[in-house]
């Protein structure tokens, strides 16, 4: 909690302000039962009405001064509290935009969301209740506890007992309950579990008649959820009675022990209520305090949360004087070798190739052999661990991030296209194309065929993630849109799989009639995808078995002809 | 795969309703669930009820007390009204942790009570009603809109009623003590009422606008973190941290304003009640002075003004917890009311015949007789038709007959229908025209439930459950012995690979086996399959890219399966579908060509194309 406190800096003015506000409002509120004191034990004593009225206007007055500050607090502590918010978020958000792959991988998408969204607004909250809460529950019972103490000291002594005891029995509920809630939200998850492979599993629940069979599991963990929550629930209900009796206890002393006072002559019965009402408000206080400690609880784990995103660091870094543009697309590894974060084996073992400006190369081989891994050192989305991977003749380490990743254009395995229409997608690759340019990209994937079909063309919508489009056609639209980047060196990760084979063939086609001069990587399953390529490399558990072209392969390499023989059977007939 | 039903989904991304269409239908059903519970809801609801009349009592006590503190002290009943005192302290603790404790039971046991009606409602479901919801909308009714209305149960119920009675009770006392006085309280009352309406609706109006910018704004982050790696090779993260700062800037401002006014109402009530307090100590005192009203009457009005505000403030507070908690209920009836999968199949499974696995289907005669139909497995499509919604057909005249041990393969182009095939056959959607034929038996008048059971699925995305790899293959049938599961898993070429598994057969899954490659979780939903022992089988291949030493483990575990049974494949490659003894190539609904391979290839047609595709470039 104590490390996001700088981000607070931008509302200081109101973090300060706040609790200030509410002091004074805390201060109001505890004068009045001290002057209605006044009123009755001056005031009708003396039959002073004049007395009377100058305490009751006194009194209004300094309720609706505590109005004004409370007003003024509450605004005060929402616009620090959702600010603060909002500047952790915004930190939050910039900070996973610099993350590299490696980070992402290490933080799966739905925890990064989450914390984005349910911890910040949690934080926000609890650094609204602190600056409230916090200040507004200690300083109430002290305030009140002086005022007890000036009213009647000895009688003040009733909080020696009351207040120990108090705190001790919150403290033992809540040691009692916690591990039962925690008990509690376990049975909470097993039964969303059940239920959540239900709504995704439903066909093949149904399929295999096994609603009966999904009954009884949900039943039987919907019995233990309601069983433990019952226990858990019935240590907490013990919470308000108790102190419903320790209130009323202390109150019931102290009319007691104050009552002879008040017979002897040495109190007055003005005071005795006002001391009533600030054993009520001591009392709630420390109830608020209790109830704000677990608010706390849930903030903290939410700070320790998006802390962890915020001092994870991305080990991509530029240099000084980075190289600001890209010669051409030629690519070569020089003993490269890769393992990933906290592995120790090897993902890529001793790669060396070169490929020269304009070459088309495949990559074959099957999963686990890291082809993947291969390509990706080249917009170096990962660092290589040993030797170095050079484009147009200059180590990757070397350019500017953003050049080099705007040079080589990367079609990701798992793509995803963004709500809004088609256009603004393809602008992804470049903010200013004309729609002739998206238009060609479009053709050369094959994508222009059924995006024209649509009455509004390029205007058409697109849903988040491109679900409103088949597979085959979110994958020619990305292709489409690295396309637009207009790179030196195109990278296809398994981009085709969806794509049938005659437009996969037309995919190829217009590379190599119309792309003639950047150099395109194709990774792929199928054969046909890649067979044509000028080389193809088959790669095998991270190293690379052999090079060559289709028909070379095909008699030195035993791992590709294995493949092509598994995907030829199906053509040629027996 | 369902476009037409796809772009009817409700995205779920919208802010939640948060008021409640029909308060009163919805009150008087959630009311029906206490009828089981009779006891603990009068029970809840009589402690509640004397727990604040006693704290109402408790308030008077002081007046008798301290006039008899002030006035002619008697020893003996200053000791009188302490032990009565004593003793409704002890009335109020022990009606208040009944009454909690009663209506916390009645929240839980009436919560799980519609939990479970939900669930079984669930699996009641027809599948379309699961194609046009999103899992979201339906988990979050499940979650958020339960744990809602549970809490309000244990919560608010109790509230409002304590509030009522101590209003109500209060100004009872405060009637008996000074009419006078009452009034001045009422007015006041009754301008703080004006005053908390207010804030309410400025309150929940800047709510719901604070809920839309958080939409937004969460929308905005969902699909980023989704696409985040896109973000990187596109180099666009500055543009993406440009249009999240716009949102969150206005999710700041909305939230502050929405907060600023909740919080606001508690030091303007608190205060308020203050004022309200001053403006009777004066009068009472001057009532005190005229000798029209005792210090001890003061005392206990003065205690009464202000527990009597007390309840505005929680009211308010909880009525808007009451409010989403309606709203949730009645998005949980709308569940329950879906309409459920109907069967009116009069056709039933009878063992002991001549059919495949000792089988035969049992189809009642108009005389009353009995007749009995050995099971097979001939299925025929007479003429079918078919449209997720209406007007826009999916099928069209499709006309097949297959046979046992016979292999149909279904090939096309993505949208063709390919799909649609697989959830006709076991009646998951019903076809609009035509005719499915079971051994020779209407599909539609087989009892569901035997239907499915003589058939199995592998769908393209495998579904797995939490559980052990034996657990998840004993789906396909319950009572399978330890040695059926392994011969299954054999037979579909799961053996090796579980063998290698942490634990073997007895390793767990994660949810929905995320441990396991795509390719393994494909193995063992073959297993499942296959030791259900089924008639039909229907094959979804998978799309995603499996690597080509798995995908022959696939396709050979396929084809043992196959034997002896009539298959129906769904081919996304086609080097699955050749040995076919018919494949059918469907194109906008309709097959276009069917024939075997070698029929195909030489008709030069659509397959021809498909296949040349790759030959074109050679």
């Amino acid at each position: 909690m104590k490390k996001l406190l700088p981000f607070m800096k931008k509302y200081m003015k109101y973090a300060v302000l706040c609790p200030i506000m509410m002091i004074l409002e805390v201060m109001a509120d505890i004068i009045i039962p001290y002057l209605m004191a006044l009123i009755v034990d001056v005031g009708i004593a003396g039959r002073d009405v004049g007395y009377v009225v100058k305490m009751g206007i006194i009194m209004i007055f300094a309720a609706l001064f505590g109005m004004v500050m409370g007003i003024i607090s509450s605004h005060y502590g929402a616009t620090a509290g959702y600010g603060f918010a909002a500047e952790i978020r915004k930190e939050t958000f910039k900070k996973v935009q610099s993350f590299s792959f490696a980070n992402l991988d290490k933080f799966s998408v739905s925890s990064l969301i989450t914390r984005l969204t349910n911890d910040c607004n949690t934080l926000g909250q609890v650094a609204m209740m602190s600056l409230r809460m916090a200040v507004r529950a200690p300083f109430m019972m002290i305030f009140a506890l002086i005022m007890a103490l000036r009213i009647n000291a000895p009688l003040a002594s009733v909080f020696m007992v009351t207040i120990p005891l108090t705190v001790a029995l919150i403290a033992l509920i809540l040691t009692k309950a916690r591990p039962l809630f925690i008990k509690m939200q376990s049975r909470v998850d097993r039964v969303n579990a059940v239920i959540q492979e239900n709504l995704v599993g439903i066909r093949v629940v149904k399929s295999f008649n096994r609603q009966k069979y999904e009954e009884m599991k949900f039943k039987e963990r919907n019995d233990s959820l309601r069983d433990t929550a019952l226990k858990a629930i019935s240590i907490i209900i013990f919470f308000m009675p108790i102190l419903t009796l320790i209130t009323y206890a202390t109150i019931i002393a102290v009319l007691w022990f104050g009552g002879k006072q008040i017979v002897a002559g040495t109190m007055g019965s003005g005071e005795l209520l006002s001391f009533i009402t600030y054993i009520t408000q001591i009392l709630m206080s420390l109830m608020m305090l209790t109830f704000f400690f677990m608010q706390f609880l849930r903030g903290s784990a939410s700070a320790a949360r998006i802390a962890e995103v915020l001092d994870t660091e991305t080990e991509i870094v530029e240099i000084d004087n980075p190289v600001m543009s890209v010669k051409d697309g030629s690519i070569s590894f020089r003993d490269v070798s890769f393992s990933y974060p906290l592995s120790s084996e090897k993902a890529l073992k001793n790669i060396n190739f070169e490929i020269a400006t304009g070459e088309t190369i495949g990559i074959i081989g099957s999963t686990g052999s890291s082809k993947s891994t291969l390509i990706q050192m080249i917009p170096r989305l990962f660092d290589v661990t040993d030797g170095s991977v050079a484009v147009g003749g200059i180590d990757v380490k070397n350019y500017h991030l953003e050049t080099l990743r705007d040079k080589v254009a990367f079609v990701l395995q798992k793509n995803v296209l963004f709500t809004g229409t088609i256009r603004e997608n393809m602008k992804w690759g470049n903010e200013n194309a004309t729609d002739e340019q998206i238009i060609n990209a479009l053709r050369q994937s094959q994508a222009w065929e059924f995006v024209s079909s649509y009455d509004d063309g390029l205007d058409h919508k697109v849903e988040q993630g491109g679900d409103n489009f088949s597979g085959g056609q979110k994958q020619r639209l990305t292709i489409a849109r690295a396309l637009i980047k207009s790179p030196k060196i195109l990278i296809l990760d398994d981009s085709t799989s969806a794509v049938d084979m005659t437009t996969d063939a037309k995919i190829q086609r217009a590379f190599k009639s119309e792309l003639s001069d950047i150099t395109v990587i194709i990774i792929a399953q199928r054969i046909s995808s890649i067979q044509h390529a000028d080389r193809i490399i088959v790669m095998n558990e991270g190293e690379i078995e052999s090079t060559g072209s289709h028909e070379e392969l095909i008699v030195n390499s035993p791992i590709y002809r294995e493949i092509y023989e598994s995907q030829q059977k199906g053509v040629v007939g027996q | 795969m369902m476009k037409g039903m796809k772009e009817q989904r409700n995205t779920g991304k919208g802010p939640r309703q948060l008021r409640p269409e029909n308060a009163k239908k919805t009150l008087i059903r959630l009311f029906s669930y206490f009828k089981f519970n009779k006891m603990l809801f009068f029970g809840g609801i009589f402690f509640i009820v004397l727990g604040s009349a006693a704290e109402i009592g408790i308030n008077g006590m002081l007046s008798p007390v301290i006039d008899t503190l002030v006035g002619n002290y008697d020893k003996g009943r200053f000791i009188t009204y302490i032990a009565i005192m004593v003793l409704m302290v002890a009335v109020i603790a022990v009606s208040q942790y009944a009454g909690n404790l009663f209506m916390a039971r009645l929240a839980q046991k009436t919560v799980h009570k519609i939990r479970e009606e939900m669930f079984e409602h669930m699996e009641k479901l027809p599948v379309s009603y699961f194609d046009s919801h999103t899992h979201g909308e339906l988990m979050s009714t499940f979650t958020n809109d339960v744990d809602m209305l549970n809490q309000s149960l244990e919560q608010s119920v109790s509230q409002v009623l304590i509030s009522v009675v101590t209003v109500v009770g209060t100004f009872a006392m405060m009637l008996f003590l000074s009419p006078l006085m009452t009034l001045v309280v009422a007015v006041m009352l009754g301008l703080m009422l004006l005053v908390a309406k207010n804030i309410g609706q400025k309150s929940s109006s800047n709510f719901r606008i604070q809920q839309a910018a958080m939409g937004e704004m969460n929308g905005y982050i969902e699909e980023m973190m989704s696409g985040q790696k896109v973000v990187k090779v596109f180099n666009y993260e500055d543009r993406a941290i440009e249009s999240f700062n716009e949102r969150n800037e206005e999710m700041r401002k909305a939230s502050t304003r929405a907060s600023t006014y909740g919080v606001m109402i508690m030091p303007i009530m608190g205060n308020l009640s203050y004022v309200k307090y001053a403006i009777v100590s004066m009068l009472g005192a001057y009532l005190v002075m005229l000798n029209k009203f005792s210090i001890g009457n003061l005392a206990s009005f003065l205690q009464y003004t202000r527990t009597v505000s007390r309840p505005i403030t929680q009211v308010s507070n909880q009525l808007n917890t009451l409010f989403a908690a309606l709203a949730g209920a009645e998005r949980i009836f709308r569940v329950l009311d879906e309409s459920i999968e109907t069967d009116e199949g009069d056709v039933v499974l009878a063992s002991e015949c001549e059919g495949k696995n000792n089988l035969c289907w049992k189809l009642p005669k108009e005389d009353g007789g009995v007749e009995l139909v050995s099971l097979k497995g001939n299925i025929q499509f007479k003429d079918v038709d078919f449209g997720y919604v209406s007007g826009a057909k999916v099928l069209k005249k499709i006309n097949l007959y297959a046979k046992p041990g016979q292999k149909i393969a279904f090939v096309g182009s993505t949208g063709a229908g390919k799909t649609t095939i697989t959830n006709l056959i076991n009646r998951f959607y019903e076809i609009n025209d035509g005719e499915i034929l079971y051994d020779g038996i209407d599909i539609r008048r087989i009892n569901k439930f035997d239907l499915r059971s003589t058939m199995s699925i592998v769908l393209q995305d495998v579904h797995l459950f939490e559980g052990t790899v034996a657990d998840n293959i004993r789906y396909g049938r319950l009572d399978a012995s330890d040695e059926e599961v392994v011969a299954a898993a054999k037979l579909a070429n799961a053996h090796y690979f579980i063998k290698h598994l942490p634990q073997g057969y007895d390793t767990m899954l994660t949810a929905d086996g995320q441990n396991l490659s795509q390719g393994e979780r494909q193995l063992l939903s073959i297993a499942r399959a296959a030791i259900a022992d089924p008639a039909i089988l229907i094959l979804d291949e998978a799309t995603s890219s499996v690597d080509t030493r798995t995908e022959k483990l696939i396709s050979e575990g396929m084809d043992k399966l196959m034997n002896g049974r009539t298959t129906f494949v769904i081919a996304h490659r086609l080097s699955t579908v050749r040995d076919s003894n018919a494949i059918m190539v469907l194109e906008s609904g309709e097959i276009i060509e069917r024939g075997d391979h070698d029929d195909l290839m030489k008709q030069k047609g659509r397959y021809y194309q498909l296949n040349m595709g790759v030959a074109e470039l050679e």
